[in-house]
């Protein structure tokens, strides 16, 4: 599943910032999942139209001190965990239709 | 409950987050049930747009779990632009309606909004005996058909079962009909007075060897032993433990827009009409006062034997006149469960006059709009009590 450039979160889920975690349960299987603060900043910028390379070097690598390469790998661990679970959905194309705005974060 | 439910509990109560609301979007409805306690005229519900600020509101606020009630939610034209709305704003959704307006192509568009759970009353598996309760002709039929579509779309549903007089004999046909059609079962065996004050509806609880035979049932409360165990001691912990959740981490808004700890504590906190959603939630005087009551803060119950254990209802203590008194119904089923009376229980079965008529109602700061509260809808304990 590498071959993705774009990350979006699913239509199909339930979802709420706690603080600097975030809920999210899965309308599928009602499984509820909570995310770490960094973990949350990544969900939060899921809007599928950031490149999540672009999403790990401005919000995380930025605010975190974590060298890229370390950091990119742990948020595609992440990402692709979330879209087993058809949390986030994967893709190398933008997600967000043109002319639509970006998904607005819970 | 999950670890992770807990801890998020836990977290949204540390940082004052309303993680759970219960909005009624209409006191309207298609059913009568005798045990209703609404007045189903519409005295100004609140427009599709100020609902949809308001979900705004409560999304910014923090609010995760929705449950949207009534009434019956599908009697408003707008019920799927709403739901459209809050499923936008990723809310968990539970519903709570009778059914009745649900076929196969409502069911099919709750599917496809991704709603958590849907939960339908149910009173009896006998057609007669639900449609005398909801006075509507054919709705047991109907009930069922939707619970029927429902779980089709491979929606998740519960059959609420509220216990009377009129139904006690039931249950266990209910929960084999539940099972039969693949829902989920809970039982709920308190009736509530109405909200206006009005006690005469409570004649239609069960008596005291029904809700025996609920608690000992092992098909509903588990490990019996367990359950009617004969409660443990009240120490420094349990003096310092929170009533429930309404207030703390839950509030209930009605379809005028009025605040609420819960659907069954009908303390007035504030509009959403007058006032936003989170200031209301923060900085309401009663949610204050609603958030400092410990065990310790009330007379009667700290000093009971069942305090560590009792499923006390504070909207129900509230509404005997006193929200740091005991709540009667609870006392019932604290000496139903273990055979112990309370202080309480043991004075109001001495007393030579009937619980209903009592004169206990002194609702603190009453307002008109309160009389449009529904007291209970099938809130309420689940199978697992």
């Amino acid at each position: 599943m590498k071959n993705y450039r774009y990350v979006a979160r699913s239509k199909s889920i339930a979802a709420r910032a706690l603080g600097d975690e975030t809920m999210v349960m899965s309308a599928t299987d009602s499984t509820l999942f909570t995310l770490n603060e960094v973990a949350s900043v990544i969900w939060a910028a899921a809007d599928g139209v950031t490149p999540l390379e672009e999403i790990v070097r401005n919000r995380i690598c930025a605010q975190y001190d974590i060298a890229p390469e370390v950091a990119m790998k742990d948020a595609q661990t992440l990402v692709e965990g979330l879209a087993d679970h058809g949390l986030l959905l994967l893709s190398d194309q933008p997600l967000v239709p043109p002319g639509s705005s970006r998904g607005e974060a819970p | 409950m999950s670890g992770i439910v807990v801890e998020m509990a836990a977290k949204a109560l540390k940082l004052n987050i309303p993680l759970s609301v219960q909005l009624d979007l209409t006191y309207r409805c298609n059913e009568r049930c005798i045990h209703c306690y609404l007045d189903h005229d519409d005295h100004g519900e609140m427009t599709t747009a100020e609902i949809k600020d308001l979900l705004d509101q409560m999304a910014d606020a923090g609010v995760f779990y929705l449950t949207i009630s009534g009434g019956e939610i599908m009697m408003r034209r707008d019920f799927f632009e709403i739901l459209e709305h809050a499923r936008a704003r990723t809310f968990c959704i539970n519903l709570k309606t009778n059914g009745v307006l649900i076929r196969k192509k409502e069911a099919a568009r709750l599917r496809e909004l991704g709603v958590e759970r849907v939960q339908i009353s149910i009173y009896s598996h006998r057609a007669e005996v639900h449609d005398a309760i909801t006075k509507m002709p054919g709705s047991f039929r109907q009930s069922i058909e939707a619970v029927r579509f429902l779980r089709a779309q491979g929606l998740r549903v519960t059959m609420a079962n509220v216990l009377m007089v009129q139904n006690s004999l039931d249950y266990q046909s209910v929960k084999a009909l539940a099972a039969e059609l693949d829902a989920k079962f809970m039982i709920d065996p308190t009736i509530t007075p109405m909200m206006d004050g009005d006690r005469s509806i409570l004649n239609l609880n069960v008596d005291q060897a029904t809700l025996q035979g609920v608690f000992r049932d092992g098909t509903l409360v588990g490990n019996v032993e367990e359950f009617c165990a004969p409660p443990g001691s009240v120490d420094e912990e349990a003096l310092n433990m929170l009533p429930c959740s309404a207030g703390h981490t839950a509030c209930y808004v009605s379809p005028y827009g009025d605040v609420y700890p819960c659907v069954q504590f009908p303390l007035p906190c504030g509009n959403v009409r007058r006032a936003k959603f989170v200031d209301i939630w923060r900085d309401s005087p009663q949610f204050k006062e609603v958030r400092s009551i410990t065990l310790r803060d009330m007379p009667s119950c700290s000093q009971c034997t069942h305090g560590a254990t009792c499923t006390r209802c504070p909207g129900l203590a509230y509404l005997e006149g006193n929200m740091r008194g005991p709540s009667s119904q609870d006392c019932e089923k604290s000496y139903a469960r273990t055979g112990i009376p309370s202080e309480n229980y043991k004075a109001r079965h001495a007393s030579p006059r009937p619980l209903q008529s009592l004169n206990l109602v002194q609702i603190q700061g009453l307002q008109p709009a309160v009389r449009n509260i529904p007291a209970k809808m099938t809130e309420g304990i689940e199978a697992s009590l």
